[in-house]
């Protein structure tokens, strides 16, 4: 590890997907063997105690290194480096993170009471020893995310959006972990809703002295959470930095449009002009800067050279030709 | 060009909703969707509808497009469409009307778009079927739709095919659909939360220009209160199925009354400055077979007080809008 502080380091990490036709019909037509990348050379690191998270359009690559980083695909090229573990079952060994998605419904189990549903990792991983002892834990856990121990005896299908995802929380949680990944935890919830989990994620990190990997593609929230935000565009990091340098001088002109076209409820832009221009394609990424189609600022070097990720004046990083030195 | 809040007066609304109530029979009993619903949309007004899922936003939409689900059915108020009673037709004449006198934009636009006609085939039918035009002047007609939805190369784009087209794309050729029969008025429910974030704003700046231009009504529903403060000129909440409040945008988002729209607001993380915890709304709203007598929002109301939980509060005016709360009609003592 580069350093101590640090809970999670990823390094240069890749993943390609093999979208090619069928063997027959490649030969048939033919085509050549056809990759999506769908994460390149992404590389960040998550200070422990701390949030990250990655922002960005849908297709650009979030949910591919959430599932990278808990083990859920392979990497094709670089490292992903967890700190030890300082609690639980593991301790002493790399720490495990434990996800929690978007949509509560399809990550939990519909045909198991909820108490089961949260018993589980603690039964498997042999957590407490003797029923009485996991049932008082689950009842614990289930206090910990607002529900009541009675809850444990419902089904899922019994819940509304809001209290499902405190269950998969809840189910989270279970297993002691020190590293939490968040995929839109709560994208698929109302506003009044999403202040409840919000609240709750945030009460758990002081209380748990957890990390996060938070990923949204809504930029307020993401303020709300984040300590530091990397902001990725089609497979990349176009600009990571902390939330309030981010917030206060974005220096990518991804991350400027980004900022602008969010419509704010306290400073609402009822003049707002049409902006032109939309995501391209993974399969087939403009060459160069990947953002210079839709780039305001972009010059005849931006169409053909992709600029290195560099130092960011202020701190973080940033990949822009233009971006001021430091 | 100038926002004002205070759209042209004019004499024929393009929608005037008067005590909408909307039932579904069941086998236990009757579920009542919507309760004493009223609403008024001006030429050229966007009106907002929010409210957590399940008010009964989509509902008031769909009951206004007569394509409420069968059992659904109105059970009593009334529906005019630019002036016109709507909610007593058949089904053929809704059809004729929806296209007409009211277009539809949703969330997924490939559910308003037919995968097997090109989008040029689509917009020039609809333009026939509401005007005496050729098919040739049909089809200047829809490339100029096109271009005024910002599709590029519109005289070639005319003949692809919806799957040809991106997903803000296809939404850009709903709302031309939307617009080719010169409707009074749009229900534009959740447009853009399929789309991606930069995606959004062009579309909601679009609908917002084209609307003004046509003197069209819109009835904008969606979750998201940013969208309403740079969009909408007035606003609707929705609580369990009934309006709670209504006004003006600013006063509604920046002065709340209802108690309810406090918490909506308060609970919105803001792009402006972070908060420690946000404002929260406990609970959940109800169930339509379990609403609480009284206020419906009694359980969950910091305010609410003994009356709350025997008399229903109805939607009185006070200062530029409306609100349903006993605070603003006689205590909730
Ligand atoms: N076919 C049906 N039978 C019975 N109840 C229904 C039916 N369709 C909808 N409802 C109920 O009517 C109420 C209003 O639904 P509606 O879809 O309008 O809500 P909404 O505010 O648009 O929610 P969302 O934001 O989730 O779309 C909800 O309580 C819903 O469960
Ligand atoms: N298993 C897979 N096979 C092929 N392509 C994939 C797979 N998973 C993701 N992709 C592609 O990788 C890109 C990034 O996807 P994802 O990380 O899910 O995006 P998001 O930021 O919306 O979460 C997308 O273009 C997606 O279609
Ligand atoms: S490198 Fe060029 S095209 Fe890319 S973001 Fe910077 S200025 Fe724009
Ligand atoms: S009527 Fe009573 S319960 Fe309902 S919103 Fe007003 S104060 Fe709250
Ligand atoms: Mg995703
Ligand atoms: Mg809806």
């Amino acid at each position: 590890m580069r350093s101590a502080n640090n809970a999670l380091e990823v390094d240069q990490l890749s993943r390609t997907f093999d979208v090619s036709a069928p063997w027959l019909n490649r030969v048939i037509d033919r085509k050549p063997k056809r990759y999506l990348h769908a994460v390149q050379d992404v590389t960040f690191t998550v200070e422990k105690g701390k949030c990250l998270a990655l922002v960005g359009e849908s297709g650009c690559g979030k949910s591919t290194v959430a599932r990278l980083v808990t083990g859920l695909y392979a990497p094709s090229e670089g490292a992903i480096l967890f700190a030890p573990a300082v609690k639980g079952r593991g301790r002493g060994r790399p720490m495990e993170a434990q996800m929690i998605f978007q949509d509560p419904h399809a990550s939990l189990n519909p045909r198991w009471r909820v108490g089961d549903i949260i018993a589980e990792p603690i039964r498997e991983f042999g957590l407490r020893s003797g029923a009485e002892a996991t049932e008082a834990r689950v009842a614990e856990l289930l206090r910990t995310v607002g529900l009541s121990p009675d809850d444990g005896k419902r089904y899922p299908h019994e819940f509304s959006g809001g209290q499902r995802q405190r269950i998969s929380i809840a189910r989270a949680l279970a297993s002691e972990p020190e590293f939490l990944v968040c995929d839109e935890p709560t994208s698929a919830l109302d506003v009044s809703v999403q202040a409840q989990i919000l609240n709750l994620m945030r009460r758990l990190q002081d209380e748990l002295g957890l990390t996060y990997l938070f990923i949204s593609h809504n930029l307020a929230v993401v303020r709300h959470m984040a300590d530091r935000i990397a902001v990725m565009y089609l497979g990349r990091i176009v600009e990571e930095a902390d939330t309030e340098a981010l917030f206060a001088n974005p220096q990518h002109p991804y991350t400027q449009l980004l900022l602008q076209t969010i419509p704010d409820v306290a400073a609402p832009n009822r003049d707002r002009e049409l902006m032109g221009g939309e995501p391209p394609s993974p399969l087939d990424p403009p060459k160069g800067c990947a953002f210079h189609p839709r780039c305001p600022m972009a010059t005849d070097q931006c169409s053909k050279t992709a600029p290195e990720v560099r130092a960011r004046a202020g701190g973080g990083t940033v990949a822009c030709h233009l971006a001021p030195a430091t | 060009m100038s926002m004002s809040t205070h759209p042209p007066a004019s004499d024929a609304l393009a929608l005037d909703v008067r005590g909408l109530s909307v039932e579904f029979p069941t086998r236990k009993g009757v579920l009542t969707a919507l309760s004493d619903v009223s609403l008024t949309i001006k030429r050229g007004e966007i009106l907002g509808v929010v409210g957590e899922s399940g008010a009964g936003k989509s509902m008031t939409g769909m009951a206004v497009l007569g394509l409420l689900e069968p059992p659904g059915r109105v059970s009593s108020g009334e529906i005019r469409i630019g002036g016109k009673r709507t909610d007593k037709l058949s089904e053929a004449e809704m059809a004729s009307i929806r296209g007409s006198m009211v277009g539809a934009i949703f969330q997924d636009p490939l559910t308003s778009l037919n995968p097997l006609f090109s989008v040029g085939q689509q917009l020039i039918e609809t333009i026939r079927l509401h005007s005496s035009r050729s098919r040739m002047d049909a089809r200047a007609r829809a490339i100029e739709l096109l271009k005024q939805v910002g599709i590029p190369g519109a005289d070639e784009r005319i003949d692809h095919y919806p799957h040809q087209f991106s997903g803000g794309m296809r939404q850009r050729v709903v709302i031309a659909l939307a617009l080719a029969g010169n409707p009074q008025l749009i229900i534009a429910d959740e447009p853009t939360t399929a789309l991606d974030v930069s995606i959004q704003a062009q579309i909601t700046a679009l609908l917002r220009r084209l609307c003004r231009e046509h003197g069209t009504g819109v009835m904008l529903v969606t979750h998201d209160m940013g969208v309403i403060a740079e969009t909408a000129d007035r606003v609707a909440v929705m609580y369990a199925g009934r309006v709670i409040e209504i006004g003006p945008v600013e006063e509604v988002l920046s002065r709340p009354k209802h108690p309810y729209t406090r918490g909506l607001m308060g609970s919105i993380p803001a792009l402006g400055a972070r908060v420690e915890r946000l404002a929260q709304i406990d609970g959940a709203m109800p169930r339509l077979n379990a609403i609480p007598v009284g206020c419906a929002f009694n359980p969950r109301c910091l305010d609410a007080g003994s009356r709350c939980r025997q008399v229903r509060p109805a939607l009185v005016t006070e200062g530029q809008g409306s609100v349903a709360c006993l605070v603003h009609d006689g205590g909730v003592q």
